[in-house]
């Protein structure tokens, strides 16, 4: 990707709000969590929100990092591994009950599940599909308006 | 993003199939620049007339008046190579219908001069350009890129593995030139190209009193009862490709001294015969040049030479010798070595989109100029098949390299003797053959229409010296009433956006001035729903 800090930051917020919440719905049926569906709902759609605010700070940490790379750029693979580092942020602050607005207990398999198959479809998406629905979107640094 | 001229259709310069490149010198006094006064043909005689050779403006009276014919088309395309057709392109999937836009250009294809000079130099259909893998001439949204589209073809995930760890653990991905040009033949096709198109010579555009502009074409001979033709256009866009191309003066310079044009050769013409030569004895060849095109040929004798067992020698010489990373500061760093600066494409990649793309477009006169000086220096992409025979010549001794300028060359028992001024004093290095791979750049004003534009449209120059472009590539000082003209490509090379002679740059330039067009009520803008269906309609192969 090519990105501006400003892209970086659009991108990411439309991607997990749309793309994020949908994984979302669609999964949270699944996962291994004994809990009433609406408390496995709020608990992972928290979650979501969490990984989008705390998101801001991180695409300010890699436009940083991104200012020694002499292209500018920001290759494919550090979109995918960088979900390392902030998956392990946001389980952090979960356990220490740093999130507001969780109610249940999310058990680590539900939650790299969830979090794993929302940074991959968020991922996947940012590397093709969403040129087609925004056509400016790739040479305007990821800013969608 | 691509090693090798993507706005390449030229009109004015080469012919469809060049068999060499223009060698021009510019002339030691400027005025010498200035076209030789034509003289007019008689009114009524269906060509140019004294009136039309020297006015500005031109009125419908003023062609009536020469009996040319003209044909009014809300749109017209000048060059007909890939800057062209990813233009119309991109006008057709925006709604435009092919009687609303004409192409004039002297090639039958749109890749035509392209496929020749990758051919040229040294990249067959089989090899891979030096192009990113969602740079899709063939395609506005990039999508499937060309890596996705190989894996599901070649039913193979290595492409999409080396995207994803490209540039780091691997080299960065490239398209075969194969792939690129079945894509762009598909979509011609898809578009109906060849409806939109005109052959001809285009001569000129001038500006029409009352706006718009009349472009003159001289078809090919006897096509039409007129020697020209005019189109009347409320919108021009010019993609006429490079003005030519330049030997380095030394070489020019020998080949007409000596009429040699066999033993120095340039990357950009045909020179199969140098290899062959190095198939039946033993060669010392001297490469010219540190940019892609020079790699390429470096890489074609060195596959030669492992693959049929030679013993070609190859001294390189580069004028600026890069021997580490290099660059004013930290975050300003390119990487280099051997001479070589290394660099994925012909520019850093965020040029195309990212954050170079936003901070140019903000950068005006010197600043940007310097800009372009930082970015730019010939480059190459850093291959790791290419290092480890370059590795492999080096240790062994058969590839050499070498910093400094060339004084003179003559010639000594058959041989080529060059004069290189190095920073340890003159060194002669004798070879066989001498392949330019410089692609040194002509003036713009050396092609004949672009000459033309700048005498009499009010078009100026840019920082660079190249055709001065808004930043929705317009031609500043060009407007013609309601009228518009617009440029892309290496014409427009030093404008708000560097990356104008690539794929990715000419989409970049053709969705600005689609951007532009709809602005003006010439067609629609192309949004998020028309974006899906019509590439709904690419992706089932149907017409726009």
């Amino acid at each position: 990707m090519l990105p501006t800090l400003g892209g970086r930051i659009q991108t990411r917020l439309v991607l997990l709000a749309v793309i994020g919440g949908l994984v979302t719905l669609i999964i949270v049926p699944v996962l291994p969590i004994s809990a009433p569906l609406s408390v496995k709902y709020q608990d992972m759609f928290v979650i979501l929100a969490a990984v989008a605010v705390l998101g801001v700070g991180w695409e300010l940490v890699y436009h940083f990092l991104m200012q020694w790379r002499w292209e500018k750029d920001w290759p494919t693979l550090f979109g995918l591994v960088t979900a390392v580092p902030e998956g392990v942020l946001v389980w952090l602050l979960l356990k220490a009950g740093a999130i507001p607005g969780i109610k249940g207990t999310v058990p680590g398999a539900a939650y790299v599940i969830d979090f794993g198959l929302v940074w991959l479809a968020v991922w996947l998406v940012a590397n093709g599909p969403m040129r087609v629905p925004f056509l400016r979107w790739r040479f305007h640094g990821g800013r969608l308006v | 993003m691509t090693d090798q001229p993507a706005g390449i259709a030229d009109d004015g310069g080469l012919p469809p199939q060049p068999e060499t490149v223009q060698r021009l010198r510019p002339p030691a006094n400027p005025a010498a620049a200035a076209p030789a006064a034509e003289a007019g043909a008689p009114p009524g005689s269906g060509d140019l007339t004294d009136e039309l050779l020297r006015s500005d403006q031109w009125t419908d009276q003023m062609l009536q008046a020469a009996g040319i014919p003209v044909t009014h088309v809300p749109l017209v395309s000048v060059g007909g190579g890939i800057g062209s057709f990813v233009t119309v392109d991109y006008l057709r999937i925006a709604g435009v219908s092919t009687d609303r836009m004409k192409v004039l250009t002297n090639l039958d294809f749109a890749w035509q001069t392209y496929e020749y000079l990758t051919r040229v130099s040294q990249i067959p259909k089989p090899e891979r350009i030096r192009s990113d893998s969602a740079s899709r001439p063939d395609n506005i949204w990039g999508f499937p890129s060309y890596a996705l589209a190989e894996a599901v073809s070649e039913r193979t995930f290595a492409p999409l593995w080396q995207v994803l760890i490209e540039p780091i653990w691997a080299d960065y991905y490239t398209p075969k030139a194969g792939r690129v040009f079945a894509g762009l033949e598909r979509e011609s096709k898809r578009i109906g190209w060849s409806q939109m198109l005109v052959k001809g010579q285009v001569r000129m555009v001038r500006k029409r009193q009352g706006g718009g502009y009349f472009i003159i074409l001289t078809p090919m001979a006897g096509l039409t009862p007129t020697k020209r033709v005019a189109y009347l256009a409320e919108f021009v866009h010019l993609a006429v490709g490079y003005p030519g191309l330049r030997f380095l003066p030394e070489l020019q310079d020998f080949r007409t001294e000596h009429q040699d044009f066999h033993h120095v050769v340039s990357a950009y013409e045909l020179h199969e015969h140098v290899y062959e030569a190095a198939r039946t004895k033993h060669l010392v060849v001297m490469l010219r040049g540190g940019g892609i095109v020079a790699s390429r040929v470096l890489a074609r004798i060195m596959d030669d030479r492992a693959r049929h067992g030679l013993s070609t020698e190859i001294v390189h010489l580069f004028r600026t010798y890069i021997s580490s990373s290099h660059g004013p500061n930290a975050w300003n760093r390119r990487k280099g070595a051997d001479g070589f600066a290394y660099q994925g494409f012909n520019y850093p990649k965020s040029v195309w989109g990212g954050q170079l793309k936003a901070e140019m477009r903000r950068l005006e006169g010197q600043q940007r100029a310097d800009k372009y000086k930082l970015m730019g220096g010939t480059n190459t992409p850093y291959r790791r098949r290419w290092q480890a025979q370059m590795k492999e010549g080096r240790d062994a001794g058969w590839y050499r390299t070498m910093a400094g300028t060339v004084d003179q060359m003559r010639l000594e028992n058959g041989k080529i003797v060059s004069c290189v001024k190095t920073s340890n004093g003159m060194v002669e290095v004798a070879a066989d053959f001498v392949i330019d791979c410089t692609g040194l750049e002509a003036d713009i004003a050396e092609h004949r229409v672009l000459a033309d534009l700048l005498a009499h449209s009010g078009t100026g120059r840019n920082p660079v010296g190249r055709l001065d472009v808004e930043r929705t590539f317009e031609l500043r000082g060009s407007a013609s009433g309601p009228g518009v003209m617009y440029a892309s490509g290496a014409t427009t090379l030093g404008g708000y956006f560097p990356g104008v002679d690539t794929f990715l740059g000419l989409q970049v330039a053709a969705q600005e001035i689609a951007d532009d067009l709809a602005r003006r009520g010439f067609c629609r803008r192309i949004g998020t729903f028309r974006s899906i269906r019509q590439w709904l309609r690419w992706a089932r192969n149907k017409q726009p």
